[in-house]
């Protein structure tokens, strides 16, 4: 057994609401820079829809995430070989305008124009060069348009479902959306890591957050194909890959990161994970109905004495078993199951985990069943389209989440409103799988948990790690600002 | 006199601006090394371009370099009519082939402003240069292959044991003459342009295990002291 941490996060997708502020707070941080202007590291999408960058989900196109070869896990891009061969083009790379090409307005034209009888506009010009163009796209465009002909009926996951299906789901008056914050899911199987020929992405072994080192990256880009979420991006200016950083510079610091941070609807949480870094590959090999049970399975429970033992042997400190402890996304993920992977079938085992959207599902009056809400059995987003992003392509799993959700709901609301017969609660939650006192935990977690109870960052004791050899004092990189070290250091 | 010191010292000041300016890049401004692709804002004439360069131009330096290091070697191989035109025949269409990706990459370099600096411009217009007159002078002084053995090759040979025969060049047309002293300004710009990703061709990814993890301490093992350059460098153990 080898026992490793690995900082991971919940998305609560109930509570998400859409605002972006998420996305702004990421924005203004990392990447209101030359070259990256169009990068998003955290994204907020409109499901069903195209996503960002276009059709990021079709993996026939992008050639994304690990496919399984003789039992073990291939890239599904190619092997070492191939990857080199490459280099000097790749076919699966996504151009700018698979994201949208960056511009600002001429708002100088505003103050320059002559007197007329017209109001002066400003011109829209590109952030590339400078010229004039038309906007054709933008960060999310296509936001809200859920139903949309245009947009959502592009979303590789509506391939699974019936005409009827699809049909049911873009129908104006029942039309079906929901909102997919995403972020870099910092792999345990990163295909990012895996198809750098220059090994400059990397994954901490004391926290798990990947990083790309931009003394090393060489630009050759295959990192950008290699994931199937599209969470690395290109700085066309600087000729280097940029990703998502977890913010560690924060979380070393025992800040939560700025997308965490700021999150109005309280939709994220964040906490560590023990997994046994030998079961990796296997996990990541199993069919695809199995994968979910199998990400499962290797993380390892912190409060199991024994797991604790082979964690202090395998040099996680007291501080990181001690977070483990108390993390949320240990319960939403292993104790209570509602915590799902976004498109495990991708077998990066990705560790940002979602609790899937009640309200598509399930909002709307009350009809017959005699509960105040409908059966999951009469959802109108199809089970069959959820479990193809949370359960790669097993319905069971998605389902079971959701019979606990909905369970959860009618507790609560038996035990606030009192407009629901007990024994109905009761019913759901038995056949949920819930006891009372833990459906009334999720809601607490879900619904009123403070921010310590949601982010519990772990001490990274990073000053004992380095402070007996390197000093303190001198920084010579931080995130991407590059600080020159003193020539003859 | 001129031949003097386009064959006898500018090599020299060439490679020791190259081999001082990359070992100082590579010391101070490491991040500025890449390849600096813009396969992201053009796809089509990058691969129509880029792929049949690369691949050309690759396999002509690769002759040049057999041709200089075992000339011996080379001439028995060349000895016989049917080897040298097949070797011609080849030479000339890789030639062809990284001419016409090269002038390419250059005209497409017009679309892409954002990213296109000056010595953008200088490095391609040298590249196509120097592919070009390669080119003119494999067509029209023939079996370039054969007689290289005899001139070039041994100038570069005594060039590399610091007792440069500056007469090897000097009998020879302009075209070939262009052709080597360009082929040393594009060493002297090694280090000043993006040609600087020759130095890091990744061939240590063919053996690499496919996950790296980077440890500030590795488990149970001893403090190391971190390098202080890059959170890449840092103390590493892979697994």
């Amino acid at each position: 057994m080898n026992v490793r941490a690995q900082i991971s996060s919940v998305f609560h997708l109930d509570k998400c609401i859409g605002c972006h502020t998420c996305s702004v707070a990421c924005k203004n941080q990392w990447t209101d820079r030359r070259g990256v202007e169009y990068a998003w590291w955290n994204d907020v999408e409109t499901k069903p829809g195209a996503g960002y960058p276009v059709l990021w989900e079709d993996q026939e196109k992008y050639r994304g995430g690990w496919t399984v070869e003789g039992g073990r896990p291939a890239l599904r891009q190619g092997g070492p070989g191939a990857t080199l061969a490459r280099l000097f083009h790749n076919p699966a790379l996504p151009v700018l305008k698979d994201y949208y090409e960056p511009f600002t307005y001429r708002y100088q034209d505003l103050f320059d124009a002559p007197a007329g009888d017209d109001q002066p506009t400003a011109r829209p010009i590109s952030l590339l060069d400078g010229r004039p163009i038309d906007i054709e796209s933008g960060p999310n465009w296509d936001d809200d348009l859920g139903g949309s002909p245009v947009y959502a009926a592009q979303d590789p996951g509506l391939a699974r479902l019936t005409a009827a299906e699809r049909e049911q789901l873009f129908e104006v008056e029942r039309l079906a959306f929901f909102y997919l914050p995403r972020i870099c899911n910092h792999c345990l199987n990163p295909a990012c890591v895996a198809a750098c020929p220059s090994g400059a992405i990397y994954k901490r072994g004391e926290d798990g957050v990947v990083l790309v080192s931009q003394d090393k990256c060489r630009s050759w880009r295959m990192c950008i194909s290699a994931c199937p979420y599209k969470k690395v991006y290109y700085n066309w200016s600087t000729g280097k890959s940029e990703k998502c950083i977890l913010c560690y510079p924060r979380l070393e610091v025992g800040e939560a990161p700025a997308c965490f941070h700021t999150c109005v609807g309280r939709i994220r949480y964040l906490g560590v994970l023990l997994y046994d870094a030998d079961r990796l590959a296997a996990a990541a090999s199993r069919p695809d109905a199995e994968l979910v049970e199998a990400q499962r399975e290797v993380l390892l429970d912190p409060a199991d004495p024994a797991v604790a033992a082979e964690a202090r042997a395998s040099g996680v400190s007291e501080q990181v078993l001690e977070a483990a402890r108390r993390s949320p996304v240990w319960r939403f993920v292993k104790e209570w199951g509602l915590a799902l992977p976004l498109h495990a079938e991708w077998r990066t085992l990705p560790m940002l985990f979602y609790v899937p959207p009640l309200l598509p599902a399930l909002a709307g009056p009350a009809e017959g069943d005699g509960g105040f809400f409908t059966s999951l059995e009469r959802a109108r987003l199809p089970l069959r389209y959820l479990a193809g992003l949370f359960g790669a392509g097993n319905t069971e799993v998605v389902e079971a989440a959701y019979r606990k959700l909905i369970a959860v709901r009618l507790h609560r609301r038996a035990a606030q409103v009192g407009d629901l017969p007990p024994a109905a609660a009761a019913g759901a939650l038995a056949a949920a799988g819930l006891t009372p006192r833990q459906a009334d935990e999720i809601y607490r977690l879900t619904a009123l948990a403070s921010m310590p109870e949601r982010v519990v960052i772990p001490g990274l004791a990073r000053e004992e790690q380095t402070e007996p050899t390197a000093d303190p004092q001198r920084q010579y990189a931080a995130g991407f600002g590059f600080l020159r070290p003193p020539v003859g250091r | 006199m001129s031949d003097l010191f386009l064959f006898g010292i500018f090599p020299y000041l060439a490679v020791a601006l190259a081999v001082g300016g990359l070992v100082h890049r590579y010391r101070t401004l490491r991040h500025t090394v890449t390849a600096r692709s813009s396969q992201l804002l053009e796809d089509r004439a990058l691969y129509w371009g880029s792929v049949p360069w690369h691949y050309a131009i690759l396999a002509i330096l690769l002759a040049h370099l057999g041709a200089t290091l075992f000339p011996g070697a080379w001439g028995r191989l060349l000895g016989a009519p049917g080897r040298l035109l097949a070797l011609e025949v080849s030479g000339l269409a890789l030639g062809g082939l990284a001419v016409l990706g090269i002038a390419l990459l250059l005209v497409r370099r017009s679309r892409l402003g954002a990213s296109t600096g000056a010595m953008d411009w200088v490095v391609l217009a040298l590249l196509l240069l120097q592919a070009a007159t390669g080119l003119y002078v494999a067509f029209t002084l023939r079996w370039g292959g054969a007689w290289y053995v005899q001139t070039a090759a041994p100038w570069l040979a005594s060039l590399a044991t610091l007792s440069p025969q500056v007469d090897r060049m000097a009998p020879l047309p302009a075209a070939v003459k262009l052709h080597a002293v360009n082929a040393f300004a594009l060493v002297a710009l090694l280090p000043l342009s993006k040609l600087a990703h020759l130095t890091s061709l990744p061939v240590a990814y063919l053996w690499r295990p496919p996950q790296v993890v980077v440890w500030r301490r590795a488990p149970g093992g001893p403090v190391r002291t971190p390098r202080p350059a890059g959170g890449g460098s840092a103390t590493a153990s892979r697994g």
